[in-house]
């Protein structure tokens, strides 16, 4: 049965016919070609696939496109403000916070999430904040001092 | 993996939620978080006809004290609870449990409700239920009624709702002088189930003699298991190092699980034995 959806998605609004059983990370990926954001392990466990729901972060390979209908999405495409890094990326960027760069996108997402509830948290609260989120390079140590170097930007914009 | 196909409907009030299963019957399951159903439906371990979505009926996501009751709505997610001042001041035993339940992302979505209703003994609230002596609100077509958590758990994803009930609230007793809770479960990383988990609750009185006790485990049998025998032998007594020893040495005894990945059976009752130990000493803290 198909259904009718209407979503935002980074900031632009999108109506679509989606299958009851299409999962949104199928719906981002396929029928929005937004690549973006990664499938790994498609169980919830690995994060690759991590988006923002309406600000808050979501593994989008264990939810259904059509309840998402009247959500705003936000996908590591609509991080970047006018072709300026966001300050995550930035971050990643600098503090080599990635290997192959798979889990990157899930990384940030979730990250964005960690740093709006905990603009300044400490080492063991990022560790905590990304557990869902699974680096097989294992370059956890470069991801968290990005998460650090992200807060403390944040921090000096918004002052 | 995608789920087999099935039809997808949104419920936004109870009402509409009871008329749909009346009509689509026993092929249709209720979903709020979706994150124990789902992953089963993409498994291909659970094969719904139809899914009726409940996660969009308003009003079932609150935390609010009420006439000498902790009443949660069901909708009410795991993030909301690990976030909650309420919570976080009065009842930690629910910040010690959230925070090992999957993740974050996975808490952003998952309900207490749905965690309860799935009625899977790996899953971590029905411990709490059990040790705090929870009461559970189901509404359905025919009206509201209180479950005692004790007779809730019927079997593996056995519960005693009706096929067209909906979980609506958990009552716990509200905190009090002397009462005091703690959850603690070993598991082999993040967002595995529970190698061994154990809730203690405690209530003690003027002279530090405990009134009543709960102490319930995860994962450690088929069924969300309430340890009568180690509550028997706490009420009454004031709980000493070897009172605790005691009743650790019961968790241990009393407790049924089997080997598996995560452990043999020996194994898992040593650890059952340690955190039993860990988790009565945190919940004598906070309630003394």
């Amino acid at each position: 049965m198909k259904h009718e959806i209407t979503v935002k998605i980074n900031g632009e609004s999108v109506t679509a016919e989606v299958d009851s059983r299409l999962l949104l990370v199928h719906f981002i990926r396929e029928n929005l070609d937004l690549t973006g954001t990664h499938i790994g392990c498609d169980t919830s466990n690995c994060g690759a696939c991590t988006i923002l729901l309406d600000g808050k972060s979501i593994k989008s390979c264990t939810y259904l496109a059509v309840r998402a209908d009247g959500s705003e999405i936000t996908t590591i495409e609509g991080v970047a403000a006018d072709g300026t890094n966001h300050p995550l990326q930035q971050a990643f960027h600098d503090q080599h916070g990635l290997h192959c760069g798979f889990c990157t996108p899930g990384m940030i997402m979730r990250s964005m999430d960690l740093l709006k509830n905990n603009p300044n948290p400490t080492e063991e609260e990022i560790r905590w904040g990304i557990s869902g989120n699974l680096c097989r390079c294992t370059g956890y140590n470069n991801i968290v001092k990005a998460v650090q170097q992200a807060a403390d930007e944040l921090q000096k914009e918004s002052v | 993996m995608i789920p087999s196909g099935f039809t997808y409907h949104k419920a936004t009030t109870l009402e509409a939620a009871f008329a749909l299963s009346q009509e689509l019957g026993d092929e249709a399951k209720y979903m709020s978080g979706g994150h124990s159903l789902l992953p089963m439906m993409k498994l291909r371990f659970a094969t719904p006809e139809h899914i009726i979505d409940i996660s969009k009926i308003a009003g079932l996501s609150y935390i609010k004290e009420d006439n000498g009751m902790l009443k949660i709505g069901a909708l009410t997610t795991q993030a909301e609870l690990e976030h909650s001042e309420l919570c976080k001041e009065k009842y930690p035993i629910f910040g010690d449990a959230t925070k090992l339940i999957a993740d974050p992302s996975v808490r952003n979505v998952g309900t207490i409700g749905g965690n309860i209703a799935h009625g899977d003994a790996a899953n971590d609230h029905p411990a709490l239920m059990l040790a705090m002596n929870a009461i559970i609100i189901a509404e359905g077509p025919d009206g509201k009624r209180e479950i005692p958590i004790t007779e809730f758990f019927h079997g593996f994803y056995m519960t005693a709702l009706e096929p067209s009930e909906i979980l609506v609230e958990i009552q716990i007793p509200a905190a009090k002088t002397g009462s005091g809770g703690a959850y603690h479960k070993i598991e082999r990383k993040v967002g595995d189930y529970a190698t061994a988990g154990v809730a203690v609750y405690l209530e003690l009185d003027d002279n530090g003699i405990c009134t009543k006790a709960g102490v319930a485990l995860t994962n450690l049998s088929a069924v969300p298991l309430k340890l009568t025998r180690a509550e028997e032998i706490l009420v009454g007594n004031t709980i000493t190092e070897a009172l605790m020893d005691q009743v650790a040495e019961i968790a241990s005894e009393d407790c049924e699980p089997e080997s598996d990945l995560r452990g043999s059976e020996a194994y898992k009752r040593a650890v059952t034995k340690t955190i039993t130990k860990q988790m009565l000493q945190r919940a004598l803290e906070r309630a003394q």
